[in-house]
């Protein structure tokens, strides 16, 4: 599909993830017991057969860049096309951060016309979902729209908390509002657009030169293009979608897994993987007095204890009488002997001594730890208890 | 610097797989849950810092090279050196020579072209995680010819029989190699040669008809050439047959094991998949167990092996088996000293029951 060139903005810094996001930024947060959050999208275009794709950088890249790498795993390592790594430049006029998700495209325009596409999809990628942009762009073809957007029915209660769109019923979008108090409707956007690039350009380069705009899709170009009585359409997805821009969204979000059935997040789609760097890891090795329920649990772990309802990355080990329950260990992570864990998110390469217990109360945010955090704990309460 | 290519060379293996190699060679037999034989060979290689690899393959490569790809996973995708999958022959009438010499002799410009001086050859049946960077520094402190790397077996078992033993005197320089089925030092079959000496043995077993490089080329000539032997010591396993592929997978439930043999760095590399985390429902009991990626498991596991893919439904019991890639085992199986190839069905309420020196084994895309 070379008609349309992908756009992922992946400069996120994900302020309200914590510790997660101290060193990286949120696309580049571990998800689902092998993955990164930013490997949903980056599979999503690879598996809609988008071929071309930018991935716009700026916050905390340096994991996120050995990641991508040549997208070898998502197949776009490709002589023409295939994934490009765009970070903030400067050049003979100068040279800034991008200010807007606007911004990030207006300043990557040289890169979108080197390739003269018809269309261009713009995605975020701290996203969670699973999506053929190729339904997407037939529909904004068949229906001769200058941008679409894709939107999905979120719960009447929760709309305000959402950039809502008014649509007609042949889902022509009249208006745009960002967290209405009084919604008109519970049609919330994506932050997925397809843009015909023509017009897209010429809007891009306006708003540009406007000192006061905040260089923002939702803020600045959808509503000029509003104004201006643009083609605009909304495209309604009905999957699962999930913002795991919180603590308590990224730990449900990798509970949702575990629930497939009810939430509709599966991993088990062979027509829709999700592909990532593999670490290479050898197979788990499950012990005989181990017990391992309603889990995900990826390779290199050892689990001699009992794990329940828990997401355990590569290379993780669960040592004998300690439970680990409705709590996520990335890569690494040692649990101690006698240990007990209840709804904590432990980060890389954290060693948990022996006797260590973090209980988290089934109605308080799940807690996030990395080595640092625990030894602060452990300095406080003397020793493995807590 | 001083350095090697490597050379797998799969031609007079002796093996007994039977069902296993219905439809591929013996190299590119499934292990260890996600692993196939020839990766312990390759990757050893690599890791000794090899970076140009040849294959000897005569027949049923298909799965192999499908397993091998570009050689990426290893590291082999290069623009200098790489990995080549070598055929036998050119349907050239002047050609007179047989068994390997068949490879070594229409393969030449691989030798040739090649720019390390030394050549370390191996077999695929030798299963171990070892450092061949280190006995390749003894090939050159020594001075050798030839270095044979050895190891010496704790209980001598059947799937010994077909391996030479080494005599040695006591500075390591061999003095005989035998089929003396007392002695337990055992040639791995892994060599290191020095690469002008290998084309020159070549040629002379070619000019006297020999169809075995090894028995030709340097046992019958051992009075001849300078041989040393270096004694690899870790955990390793000779898989020639069912009954020794079976006891050794099932060797690897034992932890130590299989840390020696998959957590020493640098580890075993094999093909990649995009298979996802494995999944445990509830209820679901596994133990003593190794699980790959993309299994999902409501049933009963004990002491077994599930290759990437396996789908255990409720009220399945797997024990002391070994099943292989995507394999589905539906409700109520009962499966004992079981091995199942990939994609084999076993339908509901079946049991199937192997002893334990003869597992049952059911062929590739078996519906039971």
């Amino acid at each position: 599909m070379r008609e349309c060139v992908g756009m992922l903005l992946a400069g996120g810094e994900g302020k309200r993830l914590g510790a997660l996001t101290n060193q990286i930024a949120k696309p580049a947060v571990p998800f689902g017991g092998k993955y990164r959050i930013i490997d949903f999208t980056l599979s999503n275009c690879s598996n809609s057969n988008i071929q071309t794709l930018g991935v716009l950088t700026q916050y905390s890249p340096l994991e996120l860049n050995r990641h991508i790498g040549n997208g070898k795993p998502w197949d776009m390592d490709r002589r023409y096309g295939g994934v490009s790594v765009l970070s903030p430049y400067t050049a003979k006029t100068g040279g800034d951060w991008y200010s807007g998700t606007a911004d990030a495209i207006y300043q990557n325009i040289h890169f979108i016309n080197q390739y003269n596409p018809k269309y261009v999809l713009v995605i975020s990628g701290d996203h969670i979902y699973q999506m053929n942009y190729q339904k997407l762009l037939n529909q904004h073809i068949r229906t001769k729209a200058d941008a679409t957007i894709s939107v999905i029915k979120v719960p009447w209660e929760e709309a305000s908390r959402f950039g809502i769109l008014n649509t007609t019923d042949s889902l022509r979008i009249y208006e745009f509002e960002e967290k209405p108090e009084h919604p008109q409707s519970n049609l919330a956007s994506m932050g997925i657009y397809i843009f015909t690039w023509e017009t897209l350009k010429a809007y891009l380069i306006q708003d540009a030169m406007r000192k006061t705009s905040s260089h923002d899709f939702g803020k600045d170009i959808i509503p000029a293009m509003l104004g201006d009585e643009k083609r605009l359409y909304a495209y309604e997805f009905d999957g699962y979608w999930k913002d795991v821009g919180t603590i308590q969204s990224y730990w449900e979000a990798n509970m949702d897994l575990l629930n497939n059935e009810q939430s509709g997040l599966s991993l088990d789609n062979n027509s829709w993987r999700i592909h990532t760097q593999d670490s290479n890891y050898p197979p788990q090795f499950i012990g005989k007095d181990a017990t391992v329920r309603h889990s995900l649990i990826n390779s290199g772990c050892f689990v001699y204890g009992k794990v329940e309802k828990s997401v355990l990355f590569s290379n993780a080990k669960v040592e004998k009488s300690s439970t680990v329950s409705q709590s996520i260990l990335h890569s690494g992570v040692k649990v101690g002997r006698n240990s007990n864990l209840h709804r904590v998110i432990v980060m890389e390469n954290t060693v948990i001594p022996e006797g260590t217990n973090i209980h988290v109360g089934d109605n308080d945010e799940p807690m996030v730890i990395n080595q640092e955090i625990l030894n602060g704990m452990l300095a406080m309460t003397g020793g493995g208890k807590q | 610097m001083k350095t090697m290519m490597g050379l797998i060379n799969l031609e007079h293996e002796h093996h007994v797989f039977n069902e296993l190699t219905y439809f591929r060679t013996h190299a590119s037999i499934p292990f260890a849950g996600r692993y196939r034989m020839i990766d312990f060979a390759l990757s050893n290689m690599v890791n000794s810092g090899i970076n140009e690899v040849a294959i000897f393959a005569r027949s049923k490569y298909r799965s192999l090279s499908d397993h091998l790809g570009t050689g990426e996973n290893w590291n082999l995708d290069r623009r200098n050196g790489g990995l080549y999958i070598l055929p036998p022959d050119w349907n050239d009438p002047s050609d007179v020579s047989k068994g390997d010499l068949q490879f070594f002799h229409n393969n030449r410009d691989y030798f040739n072209r090649g720019k390390s001086d030394y050549v370390l050859i191996s077999g695929s049946q030798f299963t171990a995680n070892i450092d061949y960077d280190e006995a390749f520094k003894y090939h050159i402190d020594r001075g050798a010819d030839v270095t044979l790397v050895t190891t010496v077996a704790e209980e001598l078992r059947e799937e010994h029989i077909p391996y030479f033993r080494i005599c040695a005197d006591d500075l390591g320089w061999v003095e005989d190699i035998t089929n003396e089925q007392t002695n337990p030092l055992l040639f791995t079959g892994a060599y290191i040669i020095n690469r002008s000496l290998l084309m020159e043995l070549v040629d002379d077993c070619i000019a006297y008809n020999r169809d075995h490089f090894f028995v030709h080329g340097i046992k019958e000539k051992l009075a001849d050439l300078r041989v040393v032997m270096y004694r690899y010591k870790g955990y390793g396993a000779f898989i020639n047959s069912i009954e020794s592929y079976y006891r050794h997978n099932m060797n690897l439930l034992i932890e130590d094991n299989y840390l020696e043999l998959f957590f020493n760095p640098p580890f075993v590399k094999t093909k990649v998949s995009s298979n996802p985390p494995a999944k445990y429902y509830n209820p679901s009991s596994v133990k003593q167990s190794i699980l790959a990626n993309g299994c999902e498991v409501e049933g009963e596991v004990d002491k077994s092996i599930l290759f990437r893919g396996v789908i255990v439904n409720e009220g399945a019991q797997i024990k002391n088996s070994i099943i292989m890639q995507r394999c589905t085992i539906e409700e109520d199986v009962y499966l004992e000293n079981v091995i199942l190839d990939k994609d084999v069905h076993v339908k509901k309420g079946q049991r199937i029951i192997g002893s334990k020196d003869k597992p049952y084994v059911v062929a590739k895309r078996s519906d039971i």
